[in-house]
């Protein structure tokens, strides 16, 4: 028992715990705008893909680590452009068209990989983000070691935060989003396209999807390998929920995750010899299931979400 | 009045697919007159200010609006923005507001450019502020709008086209969800509105309201401006006539001699979950050739009465007989079999699957017929053909027999269930509220078809919160209170709003 507070106590695991969630933060972020402007984008999982081998590839030939960031996002839009044509204008089922983008963007990323490096058997490495290590901050005790030793991405992720609320809660953008989300019959009959800002709202969010993939080649690790995405992109579906789509929820909801994660790696060296591994591996995903059934009794969902709206039919 | 023109529309046409929703309709308005558009439900009142305000793009025509020195100058169709920029605005039936966001923001939503980084609420707030005081119109601007009652989401549809200072007010049937004392006070706002110099044109049907508060009144019939006539010409014979295209007639209700049960029930009591769907120990009995009018305010037990004799409901005591067979299986197939009717109360929810067709909802209650399917598979021609007689038999009108049923107007979705229940031949009709919402000529046809079903030998329940309704329809009259029911033994309309009320038993 001791072991456990012991480790519930440490730096280290905080410290891991956002390093864990920063990934999640972006996509569960990106998910969150979309949803609130009333699309769902199952797209998420495939554009961590992308968004992970494209920012590592642009860096590995040859561009800054920022260039690589951004040759990411590029790639997540592009993608969540594919969605926001087939499910605002046309309408088709945001299902079924999330998850062909899930499969598309995974394959054309695996595809151009294997393209470009057809013969290696270990993944070309890349120098990634370092810690950025804050003088006299990072000294302060217990806070300096969790949150002034990470690296410039998580920064960004928290930034991030602050911003997806600024625009949704105090920018006139925002409260048309919110608006066009719940019935964009408002929006229309106030003079403003239904399909400009929903398609805007799932391209902005499908490239912070796409920096949750690149966090991952160009932070967490510094390659890219096949089955690295590993389903974050479907446990930020499931967090937007738990967080009913406010971001600062959002934020804890992936902290929360992250937390989990970080334990139960730390919970199999104390126990590893008792149980087998691959239960603490379910630990997070079980744990989460667990609070989204408590959290989503109360989930504020954006009332058009999954509703197509079409111009002249009302 | 001043005579300065601030709007023609010229010629306006629509069609959608092969239904022509407006035929070349051209309307003129002057400053600070209240215009009546009026018409039966379909008539095509909608789609002319759907033009006016760009929801639609029109087939033919155009629209020359005054701008702020009272030049008339063409407007810009098919967009809502051109429609707000040269001030127009509309109030839709449907409320068009974001029920998460406050007053504050559905008013002020798309007046901000979208590019700014900050919201100017402060001066918003005193603007609207200002509206406020000088309509009249209050709403609480930092509440959601779903937490609103009707009434006030419609005072923050209005205030939303005054705060982007419209010179045109379009009101699309503003009374229909109001109380009568909501209605009036809106009225009066709208009039002290007028006299500083708005223009409104506002749709109905309730022909009381526009005589009360239009300057001029337009009607519209069948996609066509049949006429157009000075308020203070018109009366309400002269306005029906051209609205319906002849004069009314009161389906005249012969005397019958009820005959045998076709519906009993004895002791009945129902345990729901909030007053509204309870009974106590109701006991009735409606004979064939006869209409028992249930009158009494709603949510007093009407929906589990209803619900009884629909099979949905479960009583927890008490008997059922449905002409000589007692009910012991409550279920909606049983009551169908032993040739029930049923007129839902909502007819949009309960009434139609709007995503079926209406050839498929007018045989939806006896799918398993073998006119309707043969081994399991549907007769789609015959369906159709069911479909097309019984249209034309019925008159529903709408963009055809194989188009959604959702898509056609509230009187013809009505006119679309009684002639699923009609067709039946039932021995028991439930009508519940089954005039609500529909317009005059609408409402005399369901009137006109249910004296004729009792005339063929039908029992009719019919509850109905309209008391006058009930009055010209029923031989006999109970009243539904607190889950009780009372025979009323009488047709004075003191005595039986008084039971109503639940101050005599």
């Amino acid at each position: 028992m001791m072991d456990i507070l012991q480790i519930l106590l440490s730096e280290s695991f905080w410290a891991a715990s956002l390093r864990i969630a920063t990934p999640l933060i972006f996509g569960v972020l990106g998910a969150l705008l979309c949803e609130k402007s009333g699309v769902l984008n199952l797209g998420i999982e495939g554009i961590f893909v992308a968004g992970a081998m494209a920012g590592w590839m642009a860096v590995w030939l040859g561009a800054g680590l920022w260039g690589g960031v951004i040759v990411a996002a590029l790639v997540g839009a592009f993608f969540g452009l594919i969605h926001a044509i087939l499910t605002v204008p046309l309408g088709l089922s945001q299902h079924v068209s999330g998850l062909g983008v899930t499969m598309f963007a995974t394959s054309v990323s695996y595809f151009v990989y294997r393209t470009a490096l057809p013969n290696v058997s270990s993944p070309p490495r890349i120098e990634p983000f370092q810690v950025l290590d804050i003088p006299i901050l990072s000294e302060l005790p217990f806070l300096g070691p969790v949150l002034f030793q990470q690296t410039g991405l998580t920064w960004l992720a928290i930034f991030m935060v602050g911003s997806v609320w600024y625009v949704m809660n105090r920018t006139p953008l925002g409260v048309a989003i919110q608006a066009v989300g719940d019935n964009p019959d408002s929006v229309d009959a106030q003079g403003l396209s239904v399909y400009g800002l929903r398609i805007g709202a799932v391209v902005a969010g499908s490239a912070l999807m796409a920096l949750g993939g690149a966090f991952l080649t160009m932070s967490a690790f510094d390659a890219f390998f096949f089955g690295m995405v590993n389903g974050r992109g479907w446990v930020c579906i499931a967090l937007v929920i738990f967080a009913s789509w406010r971001p600062g929820k959002a934020f804890l909801g992936a902290l929360l995750f992250g937390a989990f994660d970080a334990f139960q790696v730390r919970l199999q060296t104390e126990v590893g010899a008792l149980v087998p591994g691959q239960v603490f591996l379910m630990a997070p995903y079980i744990l989460s299931i667990i609070a989204l059934v408590v959290a989503a009794r109360s989930a504020d969902y954006p009332r058009a979400l999954l509703t197509p709206w079409f111009k002249g039919q009302r | 009045m001043t005579q300065q023109k601030i709007l023609s529309l010229n010629g306006l046409s629509k069609r959608f697919g092969s239904v022509i929703a407006n035929d070349a309709v051209s309307l003129e308005l002057h400053k600070g007159e209240v215009l009546a558009l009026l018409g039966e439900n379909g008539a095509g009142k909608t789609t002319l200010m759907n033009m006016l305000f760009g929801h639609y793009m029109p087939d033919e025509g155009s629209v020359d609006v005054a701008d702020e020195e009272g030049n008339l100058r063409p407007l810009a169709l098919g967009h809502p923005q051109a429609a707000l920029q040269a001030g127009i605005g509309m109030v839709h039936q449907h409320f068009t507001l974001a029920e998460n966001l406050n007053a504050l923001d559905n008013i002020v939503l798309g007046s901000e450019p979208l590019r700014m980084l900050r919201r100017d609420r402060a001066g918003a707030r005193a603007k609207i502020e200002r509206i406020m005081a000088h309509t009249g119109l209050t709403a609480h601007l930092d509440v959601p709008v779903g937490k609103m009652s009707v009434g006030e989401r419609q005072r923050v549809e209005i205030l939303k086209a005054l705060y982007r200072d419209v010179r045109i007010l379009v009101l699309d049937e503003p009374t229909a969800v109001l109380t009568p004392q909501e209605a009036d006070t809106l009225f009066s706002n709208i009039g002290a509105m007028t006299r500083e110099g708005l223009s409104v044109i506002f749709i109905s049907h309730k022909l009381r309201e526009v005589l009360a508060f239009s300057h001029q009144i337009a009607v519209l019939r069948h996609g066509v401006k049949v006429g157009e006539i000075a308020t203070a010409d018109a009366n309400e014979r002269v306005i029906a006539r051209m609205m319906v295209g002849a004069d009314t007639q009161e389906t005249p209700r012969e005397a019958m001699e009820p005959g045998k049960p076709v519906l009993k029930l004895e002791n009945i009591s129902v345990v729901g979950r909030s007053k509204r769907d309870t009974l106590e120990n109701v006991s009735l009995t409606v004979r064939r050739h006869e209409i028992l009018g249930i009158a009494g305010v709603s949510g007093n037990g009407q929906s589990a009465l209803a619900g009884l004799i629909s099979g949905l409901t479960r009583p927890s005591g008490g008997s059922i007989v449905v002409d000589h067979i007692g009910i012991t299986e409550h279920h909606p197939q049983t009551m169908i079999r032993e040739g029930v009717g049923r007129i839902p109360e909502d007819r949009h929810h309960d009434g139609i699957v709007g995503a079926m067709s209406v050839a498929e909802n007018m045989v939806i209650e006896r799918l398993d017929d073998p006119e309707v399917q043969s081994r399991g598979l549907l007769k789609h021609d015959a369906i159709s053909a069911n479909a097309d007689r019984l249209a034309a038999d019925y008159d529903v009108r709408g963009p055809g027999v194989n188009a959604r049923a959702r898509l056609l107007s509230g009187g013809n979705i009505q006119k679309m269930i009684l002639a699923r229940v009609f067709e039946q031949n039932p021995k028991l009709i439930l009508a519940n509220q089954p005039t609500r919402g529909l317009d005059m000529g609408a409402a005399a046809e369901v009137a006109r078809r249910l004296l004729e079903a009792r005339a063929r030998g039908a029992g009719i329940v019919l509850i109905s919160e309209d008391l006058d309704e009930v009055l010209s329809l029923a031989d006999r009259v109970m009243v539904i209170h607190d889950g009780e029911l009372i025979e009323a033994n009488t047709r004075d309309r003191e005595k039986i709003g008084l039971m109503m009320a639940g101050e005599m038993a």
